[in-house]
């Protein structure tokens, strides 16, 4: 399983095999393009189509149609030519287009024609007086649990949050049949009003239905409270309680467990590293990759994919693979783009399937507070910065996120920024008067994932190498 | 916090939590199998010795740091089990050595 790229150089390398990596992976192979697909994952299908290969989840209702989608794109990828790495880390990609990949505790280097991101979204960072104590999850950290490994909540659970997942999960859980004590919908109420003008396009997509009927199976069997405009998990040493705040009034109740979640954002460390150039968007509240509409980024020869290219949903991710793969095609080999599904054919599908995005990202906006913390409030989980520690040192002059390393030590964890970054970003802009553009993120640089010095040092290199660092 | 559901038939998978037995399933997460054990599997941070458990189970928060068959700080959640596999809940920063 944990073996080296065949090859020193392909045609088209993908990163990540969720629904963009699959897909593009798929069309490359079958349009005759040397493709190596690498995944850190144990098996294909990254997040939403987790453990597609391998789920001890036999009753296919219980997670969904949507889910075994994921299976045709296993079994259309396996049949190809395409050479599929698992727990395969890629550490770092450069504008060269050279690859280092660390598998099974060695590093590997591959060269690519055409790289195609597709390392996809992480939950956005949900900040909260708490959040880091043992009992409180994400989400998705549960959804994983219960793809890949058939678990369910056991305990006194509590969800909170929202957005698309977050309804989803809850009915997961029921069929297999968890336990939920309470949902804590933070949803602001203002988003309603917002959200109206893009109604009649999400009412004509597929997602309407599917909310609707999701929605109302949660509620049959769970009490859902709307409108919560504060959040806090206490406990000591581990999650005891879950306060919130709904309608002006205040509750306290018992937990064993809280799942967050507040939405998606793109899992941008690769690609940053790699020099792709990102803006700030300001309704999905992330940065995002400015992009062709083939994928293609600012450095030459890489695309990106799925969600990583701006939050869009699985199956948009899809058409973003075959399409930024099309583009690599028809680059390399244009006579073997005849046999894929033309680029026009590809575009209408990816409009169809984006229908309906606007009012979602519309309505579940998340809420300043939510993202934005206060006081005590830990915003770096790995160095243990609180939101009070970042104000002051933007009092005595730390100016954007790369200063504030200095200060404070925020992102230099073994996360890089990963649960900490947005909410960075956020607090300086507000508490600068500034943009977020204008504030910017980290600079991210190789390795993209902490490697150990054995394995930087057990590298082949050459005698130049050598030389450049040894003395006398 | 976790348990099973009944419609899970993988092979059990044998591994050590600070030398005592938990049975695994095969194809379970370190981080999945420490958090169905029913166990105290928390570890405590590098910077200040709070304790924390997993957070994200997909390889980006590494709060599921953990060390394996003698290796520190590893992602739990992103190692799957294997007979026999001896887990330590990594209590502060990693050491020489491990």
């Amino acid at each position: 399983m944990t073996v080296a790229p065949k090859r020193e150089a392909y045609d088209v390398v993908v990163i990540g095999a969720g629904p963009a990596g699959l897909a593009a992976a798929a069309t490359s192979a079958e349009a005759g393009l040397s493709t190596l697909l690498l995944d850190e994952n144990i098996g294909p299908g990254g997040q939403v189509f987790r453990a597609i290969a391998s789920t001890p989840v036999t009753e296919r209702n219980q997670l969904g149609a949507d889910y075994w989608v994921g299976a045709d794109l296993v079994r259309t990828l396996r049949a190809s030519n395409a050479e599929i790495i698992q727990r395969a880390t890629v550490w770092s990609l450069d504008r060269n287009l050279e690859i280092a990949v660390s598998i099974g505790g060695a590093s590997a280097f591959a060269r690519a024609q055409r790289v195609i991101l597709a390392t996809g979204a992480l939950e956005r960072p949900f900040p909260i007086p708490g959040w880091t104590l043992p009992g409180v999850m994400t989400a998705g950290a549960a959804q994983t649990m219960l793809k890949s490994s058939a678990l369910v909540p056991d305990g006194r659970t509590v969800i909170a949050g929202q957005g698309p997942l977050l309804w989803l999960l809850a009915a997961q859980i029921l069929r297999l049949g968890g336990r939920i004590d309470r949902i804590l919908d933070t949803t602001e109420r203002g988003n309603y009003f917002a959200a109206l003008p893009h109604a009649f396009a999400f009412l004509t997509s597929p997602y309407f239905v599917k909310g609707l009927s999701m929605m109302r199976e949660v509620r049959a069997k769970v009490r859902v409270v709307s409108g919560v405009t504060e959040l806090a998990a206490a406990g000591d040493g581990q999650l005891a309680s879950v306060s919130y705040v709904a309608g002006g009034k205040r509750e306290t109740i018992p937990a064993d467990l809280l799942l967050l979640h507040q939405g998606v954002v793109p899992n941008v460390n690769l690609a940053m590293a790699a020099g792709v150039e990102h803006r700030w968007d300001d309704l999905q509240l992330c940065w995002s990759p400015v992009l062709d509409a083939s994928g293609n980024s600012s450095v030459a020869g890489i695309a990106i994919a799925g969600d990583g290219a701006g939050i869009g949903g699985a199956t948009a991710a899809v058409v973003r693979g075959r399409i930024a793969a099309r583009a690599a095609v028809e680059a390399l080999a244009p006579a073997a783009a005849a046999k894929l599904a033309p680029m026009a054919q590809l575009r209408a599908e990816l409009a169809k399937t984006e229908r309906g995005r606007m009012f979602l990202d519309t309505l579940f906006r998340p809420a300043p507070q939510f993202r934005i913390p206060a006081g005590d409030t830990i915003v770096c989980r790995c160095e243990e910065v609180t939101a009070k520690d970042i104000l002051d040192a933007v009092a005595i002059g730390a100016t954007g996120p790369n200063q504030l390393k200095a200060y404070r030590r925020t992102g230099m964890g073994p996360c890089q920024g990963r649960l900490c970054g947005l909410t960075v970003t956020e607090l300086m802009a507000q508490a600068r008067g500034k943009t977020p553009q204008e504030i910017g993120y980290y600079r991210l640089r190789a390795p993209v994932k902490p490697i150990t010095l054995a394995e930087l040092a057990a590298v082949p290199k050459s005698e130049a190498d050598v030389k450049a660092v040894v003395r006398g | 916090m976790f348990r099973r559901s009944e419609q899970d038939k993988r092979p059990q998978v044998e591994i050590f939590v600070d030398g005592v037995a938990v049975a695994a399933r095969q194809g379970d997460t370190v981080s999945a199998a420490l958090l169905a054990s029913g166990r105290d599997a928390r570890r405590s941070t590098a910077v200040s010795g709070a304790p924390r458990l997993p957070y994200c189970m997909m390889g980006v928060c590494f709060d599921c740091l953990v060390t394996i068959d003698g290796v520190g700080n590893r992602q739990g959640c992103l190692v799957p089990v294997a007979e026999g596999m001896q887990i330590e809940i990594q209590k502060g920063k990693r050491e020489i050595g491990k």
